[in-house]
């Protein structure tokens, strides 16, 4: 039973997480789509994965944007019980900066060799990746920025690119748009998991809008969303088949869709922090060194 | 062989165009007649909705509380007023810095053509106050207005009011990010034109005026209120500009959905909203509420001082608070909550109103019609006069042969290049002395007869309009009889020129171009030397620009309920003659150049033509 423990500590094959986080739309008016980035953004943190290992992308600033009446706090929900800005956010792509060509340069990791750390994702293959992707989409777009769009078959081949050069074990994709079920029919890279916020045809609702804010404050999606992660905490073992079932009809007028046919595991044993969370897994070796007695190089393997 | 270039074909065509050209045009006015009054009924128009999507829905708060502290002040700004005895400028500087403004004076004089009614004097002087609420953590780019007027006696004291407690509430609030400007104008529109004209850096109608110490940023939107009592049944919106200009129909659609959401009644030309459009009395309802639209956009007047905003293609209208017997009444607090929500979404505003359309009339606030629907209605008229000119055409390319005694065929000779050009130019000239000398010969006038000045230029004017229809006689004295074929170019001329002239007119101003079309078109199809000149004669004058001016304004007064006797009709009509004069001058109005230089010519052509020998 030992090994039957370290055998499901041994379940999934990452060794790190990674997260890379997109809003893709500015302007006061879509506030909440900034609002479900950093929801997402501050469930990914509290569950373990640092800033370091964040790629957070805002097309525009509401905390600090003039008609904000609460500067500095983006609220998720009305009453303002939940400020998702807090005091520790780490944006690494800002304002102009999130485009269509950067997000693709940062999921394939061509990027000029000044960019930072903080602004790349410098995944191996033993690395879990989350993308969030939210804003407003159509039918096989989404919309970056009110200039340009992203097609599914361009996101589908930067998926490819990725598993070509080995940048993901698996890939959780969640996207909260108008349509967002078209954005992952393209697909077709194995290890890809995904899930949308509504159907082709349909358009994904926002929430509530908060009187003395002036906006909606987040989509309905995002916003249950939120609420079952509120609930998982570092060592829960809730698995995705739940999370498939957040957000049903009768709250988000819109139909949430999922794909795991390219996903080699069973979506049942597959566990919520796999992807939101930072697990650091530790590897038992049997081995003991002498710390005492003069080093000697290793024995060839 | 295609259509037109067959031979055969062409001439069948011609031929049939010639034949049925009568008909075609009585068929086409009948159309366009009928097409216009359709505009008004319920299911050929469309209800209004917000387009630009920054505004969203009427999702704000509205939490100004402080309406009865404004109305003191406005009784504290009527005792100023009556003591100072015009604008209590110091009394209103200190209030606007108590509040937090930066506040800055304007002073401005103007030298009218000739004194109106109201002012009574050449030189009007005045000063013009406003405070600037800068926004808390914006750069200074973008300005928002909100102005009422400094009326003399009990009016607009409440506006005032109004305008001093807003003030000091957006002044606590953080979420501003355009600056706000609140002016106070002396003398209505002309302390409006001197203060845009001071903004802007232009001088366009000869002002003068101090430079404006403190700007604010380009102006997105401004709303002007007008408002005389305590309490009111209603607010009426007024949208007509300068020259017939009309603000974005975004901002008639963001006032009318905050009046639904405060529930406030709301209306436009005064006139209640209406359900029944299925019965003839809410069709008529509404045909009368789209009359009154298009007879101010005709008048090319500024109806409230909000009209000269547009000029600079700044979203304006002026809300009129109305008091009349309703059970209903709404406070203070509540107008400006519904102001405070206005305002918050224009705030959210991220690019000038261009979503919603430019052109439209209403036939009511929550229906619209626009340009698409209404220009085929002007589009029939001027068929009208197109289908004229090919007949013309038609017939002088093929003159019909006379023979002579000797029983030798002779074509009629062209006429002469002069016969054509003397009406032309005597026309113009007419036109010239009709828009400069009323103004220029007013002295002489006043010594000679025992009028006023106001009274010396309409008359002249009335005059001169008469007087030139003697000009007929002209053209037979310097180029001698005139022929058959002379009168059809002369005619054809004119029914091009005219055709142009209504043209650009509608582009322009629908509703003018329209009214002149409906009573200068047929005229223009069916004027011909060989009608009967008396009873032509007198159809010409009834249809005349100066007559159907008169008409238009007995009809604008039924229309608003309010009908007058031939006597004070006679006095509106003179009174309306002097705005327009008066308007061009001070405002840059083009009624009575475009009336006096170019329409009333072209009607001159037409007598000239009545009377060809």
């Amino acid at each position: 039973d030992l090994n039957d423990k370290a055998g499901q500590f041994f379940n999934s094959g990452h060794t790190n997480n990674w997260a890379v986080l997109v809003c893709t739309s500015r302007f006061w008016f879509n506030y909440r789509h900034v609002a479900n980035t950093l929801s997402v953004y501050r469930s990914v943190k509290r569950l373990g994965i640092p800033d370091s290992r964040i790629v957070l992308m805002l097309a525009d600033d509401m905390a600090c944007n003039h008609r904000n009446p609460k500067p500095a706090t983006v609220f998720s929900h009305k009453n303002m019980e939940l400020n998702v800005y807090g005091d520790d956010v780490e944006v690494d792509y800002r304002g102009y900066e999130v485009t269509v060509e950067n997000f693709l340069r940062v999921l394939t990791g061509r990027l000029p060799a000044s960019t930072p750390r903080s602004k790349r994702l410098l995944s191996d293959d033993r690395s879990n990746i989350l993308i969030y992707l939210t804003g407003h989409g159509g039918n096989g777009f989404l919309k970056f920025q009110d200039s340009e769009e992203i097609s599914n078959v361009e996101l589908a081949d930067a998926f490819e690119q990725m598993w070509q050069k080995r940048r993901y074990n698996e890939l959780l994709f969640i996207i909260d748009t108008c349509q967002g079920a078209s954005m992952y029919e393209r697909f077709y890279s194995p290890n890809l998991m995904a899930l949308a916020s509504s159907q082709v045809g349909e358009d994904s609702l926002s929430h509530q809008p908060d009187l003395a804010i002036g906006v909606h404050l987040m989509d309905r999606y995002t916003f249950y969303l939120l609420e079952f992660l509120e609930d998982i905490h570092p060592s829960s073992t809730t698995n995705m088949n739940q999370l498939f079932k957040v957000c049903p009809k009768s709250q988000c007028v819109s139909t949430p869709g999922h794909r795991t046919d390219l996903f080699l595991r069973d979506p049942g044993r597959v566990l919520i922090t796999d992807f939101f969370g930072s697990v650091r897994k530790v590897e038992i070796t049997m081995e003991t060194i002498n710390l005492s007695s003069p080093m000697e190089p290793l024995p060839e393997r | 062989m295609g259509l037109l270039s067959d031979p055969n074909r062409r001439r069948a065509l011609i031929g049939m165009l010639t034949r049925l050209n009568a008909p075609i045009c009585m068929i086409c006015y009948m159309a366009g007649v009928a097409w216009f009054m359709g505009l008004a009924f319920e299911p050929f128009t469309l209800r209004t909705y917000m387009s630009e999507n920054a505004m969203g829905s009427t999702m704000v708060e509205e939490r100004f509380p402080a309406g009865e502290r404004a109305l003191a002040t406005g009784r504290e700004f009527a005792a100023h007023k009556k003591k100072t005895g015009g604008m209590p400028v110091d009394w209103l500087v200190r209030t606007m810095q108590a509040r937090g403004l930066e506040v800055y004076t304007q002073r401005f004089s103007r030298k009218l053509p000739f004194p109106d009614e109201d002012k009574e004097r050449y030189m009007v002087k005045g000063t013009n106050v406003y405070g600037i609420l800068r926004a808390p953590r914006a750069p200074r780019t973008e300005a928002l207005v909100l102005s009422a007027p400094c009326s003399p006696g009990n009016e607009n004291n409440q506006a005032v009011g109004i305008l001093l407690g807003l003030a000091q509430y957006f002044r606590s609030q953080i979420y501003w990010a355009k600056d706000i400007i609140f002016l106070v104008n002396e003398h209505d529109l002309i302390g409006m034109q001197a203060w845009l004209e001071g903004y802007h850096h232009t001088n366009t109608t000869g002002m003068d005026w101090s430079p404006l110490q403190g700007r604010g940023g380009s102006i997105q939107a401004a709303l002007s209120l007008e408002l005389s009592s305590d309490v009111v049944t209603s607010l009426d919106l007024v949208l007509e500009g300068l020259n017939g200009q009309l603000p974005n129909l975004d901002l008639a659609n963001l006032f009318y959905a905050f009046c639904q959401k405060i529930g406030v009644l709301c209306t436009t030309q005064g006139k209640l909203p209406r359900n029944d459009w299925d019965t003839t009395s809410g069709y008529s309802h509404a045909v009368q509420t789209m009359m009154l639209m298009v007879l101010k956009q005709a008048s090319s007047r500024p109806w409230g001082d909000h009209g000269l905003f547009l000029r600079y293609h700044i979203e304006a209208a002026s809300i009129k608070g109305v008091n009349s017997f309703r059970p209903y009444k709404t406070d203070a607090t509540t107008v400006g909550r519904l102001l405070e929500g206005m305002y918050r979404k224009l705030n959210n505003l991220l690019e000038r109103l261009h979503q919603s359309y430019f052109f439209y009339l209403m036939p009511s606030l929550t229906r619209f019609v626009s340009i698409g629907y209404y220009m085929p209605a002007f589009g029939l008229l001027a068929l009208i006069l197109l289908l004229r000119a090919l007949d013309l055409w038609v017939q002088l390319s093929s003159p019909p042969t006379r023979t002579t005694e000797d029983g030798v065929e002779v074509v009629p000779a062209s006429p002469g290049v002069l016969s054509i050009l003397t009406p032309l130019v005597i026309s113009h000239l007419t036109g010239v002395a009709l828009y400069t000398l009323p103004v220029l010969s007013q002295e002489l006038a006043v010594e000679h007869f025992p009028v006023s000045e106001t009274e010396a230029v309409v008359l002249t004017a009335i005059a001169i309009y008469t007087g030139g229809t003697r000009s007929h006689d002209t053209h037979r004295l310097l180029a001698g009889e005139g022929t058959e074929q002379g009168w059809k170019v002369l005619k054809l001329v004119a029914v091009l020129y005219l055709a142009v002239l209504l043209g650009c007119t509608a582009l322009i101003n629908f509703s003018l171009g329209f009214i002149l079309a409906l009573t200068l078109v047929p005229l223009a199809a069916f004027i011909t030397p060989h009608v009967p000149k008396t009873l032509s004669a007198v159809v010409m004058v009834i249809l005349s620009p100066g007559l159907t001016l008169l008409f238009a304004v007995f009809f604008f007064q039924e229309l608003q309920e309010t009908p007058v006797t031939l006597q004070e009709g006679w006095m509106l009509y003179l009174s309306v003659i002097s705005q327009g004069i008066l308007d061009h001058a001070l405002y840059g109005s083009l009624l009575y150049p475009l009336a006096a230089l170019l329409v009333y010519p072209c009607w001159l052509l037409f007598w000239n033509i009545l009377f060809w020998k």
